[in-house]
C-alpha cells in the first residue's frame, strides 16, 4: 500500500475515533440542560408575565418536554446532528444563527492568534536556544515565565490603559468603527487597528508557551547523534541549527499548537469580553449575563467539536511532516 | 529520600526558593487578613476613587469607596483556599482514575481513557463557566468546577507511573505475599508515584487560582466572598479615570501563581534530579 492512501486510511480511522467523543459531549450538554432549573417553558412563562398551569403543560407537549428523559435525549441527538442547536428565548432566534454571525469575528482573532504565537513563539525559542545562557536566554525565559503567570483578563485591560488610553495608539474596543461606514480597504484597515490589542493579549500566553516548549525541543535536537555526525563532517553551526536541527524541533511544537485550541477557546471569552469583541466569546458573556443557558450550551458544543476537528487535522498534518510516523 | 537531602537539592534552585518565600508572604498576609483589615473587605470604607496613598488608602479605593488594599488581602484567603481544595479534589479523581486505569489495564483501562480523553477534548474554561453558571456560583460550585476540568492530566499521568511500576519485582513480591490489590495501590506502588503527583498537583494550584480569578472576572465568583478576581472586573468600567482598581489585585494574581509556578519547578527539580535536562 503506498504511503498516501495508508494516511487517507488513518484519518479514516481518527475520524471514527472521533465521533464517539463527539457523541459523549452531546449527551454531557444534555445532561447539563437537564441541570438548568426550570425548562424553556419556565423561561417562556416568566417572559409573558402569566400563564396559566393548562397553557404551559400544552407548551411542554408541543416542546416534547413531557416526554422520559431517554427519549427526549434521542430527540436532542437528532437536532444537533442536524445542526439545530436549539432556541434562545432571549434573542428569539435559532442558536445556530446566532452563532454563525459571530463566528467569522472569533476566527478571525483566533487565527492571527495562532499565527503570532506560533511565529514568535518559534523565533523567541531558536534564539534562546541559540544564545543558550546569554543575556538574550535569559530575557526570553523569564518574559516566559511572566506571560505564564498573568492572567488573560488583566494582560488586556493593562494594554488598554497603556496603548489606547495613555498613549492613544489603538481604540479601546470593538471590531470596527460603524459609524464611519468604511468599504473596501479602508474597512480592512479599521478591522486591523481594532484586532491588534486583543490578539496581542490572546497570543501571550500561548508565546511564552511555545517559546519555552521551542527552546526545550531545540535543546533535545541539539543532544542528538546526527548533530555530531554533521559536525564531524565540518558543516558550520548555522547549517546545522536551520537545516537540521530546526526541522526537527518544530515537530512537537506544532502538535501542541493543535491541542491548544481548546484552551484558546476559553480564553477568547476573556478576551472578546474585555475588548468588546462582537464574536463567539462575547456572546459567551452575554448569554451568561442574560442567564440564555440555551445559547451558552449551544457555544460550547460548536466549540467542543471544533476542538476533535482541530486534533484530528493537526495528526493529519503530523503524518505529512513526519515520514517516521508509522501510520497503522 | 532524606530531608535534608530533599532540602540541599530544592536550595540549589534560587528561583525556587524566591518563590517559596513570595508564596510564605502570600499565606501569612492571608492568615492575618483580619487584624490587618479588621472589617468586611465590601463595606465602604471612605471617599470613593480616592488615589493610592491618599484618604489613608494604601492602593486607593474604588468607585464605591471599598478599600483596595483590603481586598486584595482578603482576597488572599479566597485564591488560595479554592486553589488548594480545588486542586486536592482533581488530584484524588486523577489518582483514583489513573490508578485502576494502569493497574488493571484491559477493558477498564479502555474504558477509563475514554473517559478521560472526552474530559480533555472539552475546552476547560468554557465548560467551567457552564459549570458553575448552572450550579450558581458559590465557593463550592466554583471548586467543583475547577476540579472537573482539571482532573485528566493528573489521570494521565498516574496512569504511566502505574502502568510502569506494576510489573516490579517488589509488587510481585506483595501478590506472592496475597497481598490484597487495593492495598499494593495504596500501599506500595502509589507512595512510588508520589513526586511527580506533588509537582503536578503543585503547578495546578496556580491553573486552579487563575482559573477562579477568571470566572470572579467575569461574574462568576461566591458573592459574598472577596477575590483578586471579581476586584478586577469590578474596577473595569472605571479604569479610564480610576486605573489602580484593576491593577494592584491582577499584580497580586501576577505575583502569587509566579511563586507557585516557581516553587513547582524547585519541586521538579528536587524530586526527579534524573528528569532536570527535560525542562
Amino acid at each position: 500500500m503506498t504511503r498516501s492512501s495508508k494516511i487517507i486510511k488513518f484519518a479514516g480511522k481518527r475520524l471514527l475515533q472521533g465521533i464517539p467523543i463527539i457523541l459523549s459531549i452531546m449527551v454531557i450538554n444534555f445532561f447539563l440542560l437537564n441541570m438548568v432549573e426550570g425548562d424553556a417553558v419556565d423561561v417562556l412563562a416568566g417572559e409573558a408575565g402569566s400563564a396559566t398551569p393548562e397553557y404551559m403543560s400544552e407548551l411542554r407537549a408541543k416542546f416534547g418536554l413531557d416526554q422520559p428523559l431517554l427519549v427526549q435525549l434521542v430527540v436532542y441527538l437528532k437536532n444537533v446532528a442536524t445542526l439545530d442547536l436549539g432556541y434562545s428565548f432571549r434573542h428569539e432566534m435559532p442558536v445556530n444563527h446566532l452563532i454563525i454571525d459571530r463566528l467569522w469575528p472569533t476566527a478571525l482573532l483566533m487565527v492571527s492568534t495562532i499565527i503570532l504565537a506560533v511565529g514568535f513563539g518559534i523565533l523567541l525559542g531558536l534564539l534562546a536556544a541559540v544564545r543558550l545562557n546569554t543575556w538574550k536566554d535569559a530575557v526570553i525565559t523569564v518574559f516566559a515565565l511572566i506571560t505564564y503567570a498573568t492572567p488573560l483578563f488583566w494582560v488586556g485591560l493593562m494594554m488598554i490603559v497603556v496603548f489606547s488610553l495613555f498613549l492613544g495608539w489603538f481604540p479601546t474596543s470593538g471590531m470596527e468603527n460603524i459609524a464611519m461606514f468604511y468599504e473596501g480597504w479602508e474597512r480592512i484597515a479599521d478591522i486591523s487597528v481594532h484586532l491588534v490589542l486583543p490578539t496581542i493579549t490572546l497570543s501571550l500566553f500561548y508565546l511564552a508557551l511555545y517559546t519555552r516548549m521551542m527552546r526545550a525541543s531545540m535543546l533535545e535536537q541539539y543532544g542528538q547523534d546526527y548533530v555530531i555526525t554533521a559536525r564531524a563532517k565540518g558543516l558550520t553551526e548555522r547549517r546545522i541549527t536551520f537545516v537540521h536541527v530546526l526541522r526537527n524541533a518544530l515537530l512537537p511544537v506544532v502538535t501542541t499548537a493543535g491541542v491548544q485550541v481548546g484552551a484558546l477557546i476559553g480564553g477568547s471569552v476573556i478576551v472578546e469580553s474585555v475588548f468588546a469583541w462582537p464574536g463567539l466569546g462575547m456572546l459567551a458573556f452575554e448569554s451568561l449575563f442574560a442567564r440564555d443557558l440555551n445559547l451558552l450550551l449551544g457555544i460550547f458544543m460548536l466549540s467542543s467539536v471544533l476542538v476533535v476537528a482541530v486534533n484530528l487535522i493537526v495528526d493529519i498534518i503530523y503524518c505529512f511532516l513526519d515520514p517516521r510516523i508509522e501510520v497503522s | 529520600m532524606s530531608n535534608s537531602n530533599f532540602w540541599s537539592r530544592y536550595k540549589r534552585n534560587k528561583s525556587a526558593v524566591f518563590g517559596l518565600c513570595i508564596i510564605a508572604l502570600v499565606v501569612i498576609m492571608a492568615a492575618i487578613a483580619d487584624f490587618l483589615y479588621p472589617f468586611d473587605p465590601f463595606r465602604l470604607v471612605g471617599k470613593a476613587l480616592s488615589n493610592p496613598g491618599v484618604n489613608g488608602f494604601l492602593l486607593g479605593s474604588d468607585s464605591l469607596g471599598r478599600d483596595v488594599a483590603a481586598g486584595i488581602v482578603h482576597g488572599a484567603k479566597t485564591s488560595l483556599l479554592i486553589g488548594l481544595v480545588a486542586t486536592v479534589a482533581a488530584v484524588f479523581v486523577g489518582v483514583l482514575f489513573g490508578a485502576f486505569s494502569g493497574y488493571y489495564g484491559g477493558r477498564l483501562d479502555d474504558l477509563l481513557m475514554r473517559v478521560t480523553e472526552i474530559f480533555q477534548t472539552i475546552p476547560s474554561f468554557i465548560f467551567a463557566i457552564i459549570l458553575v453558571a448552572i450550579m450558581k456560583p458559590s465557593i463550592l460550585s466554583i471548586v467543583i468546577a475547577i476540579a472537573v476540568v482539571s482532573w485528566p492530566g493528573v489521570a494521565r499521568l498516574v496512569r504511566g507511573e502505574f502502568l510502569a511500576l506494576k510489573n516490579r519485582e517488589f509488587v510481585q513480591a506483595c501478590h506472592t505475599f496475597g497481598m490484597s490489590d487495593l492495598r499494593i495501590m495504596l500501599r506500595e506502588i502509589l507512595p512510588n508515584c508520589l513526586s511527580p503527583i506533588i509537582v503536578i498537583g503543585s503547578l495546578m494550584v496556580a491553573t486552579a487560582i487563575l482559573i477562579e480569578s477568571g470566572l470572579a472576572f467575569l461574574g462568576l465568583g461566591d458573592p459574598n466572598i472577596m477575590s483578586w478576581g471579581f476586584q478586577v472586573g469590578a474596577g473595569r468600567t472605571m479604569l479610564r479615570s480610576a486605573w489602580w482598581v484593576c491593577t494592584f489585585p491582577g499584580v497580586a494574581i501576577l505575583i502569587t501563581v509566579l511563586a507557585i509556578n516557581l516553587v513547582g519547578e524547585g519541586l521538579n527539580d528536587a524530586l526527579n534530579p534524573r528528569l532536570r535536562e527535560r525542562s
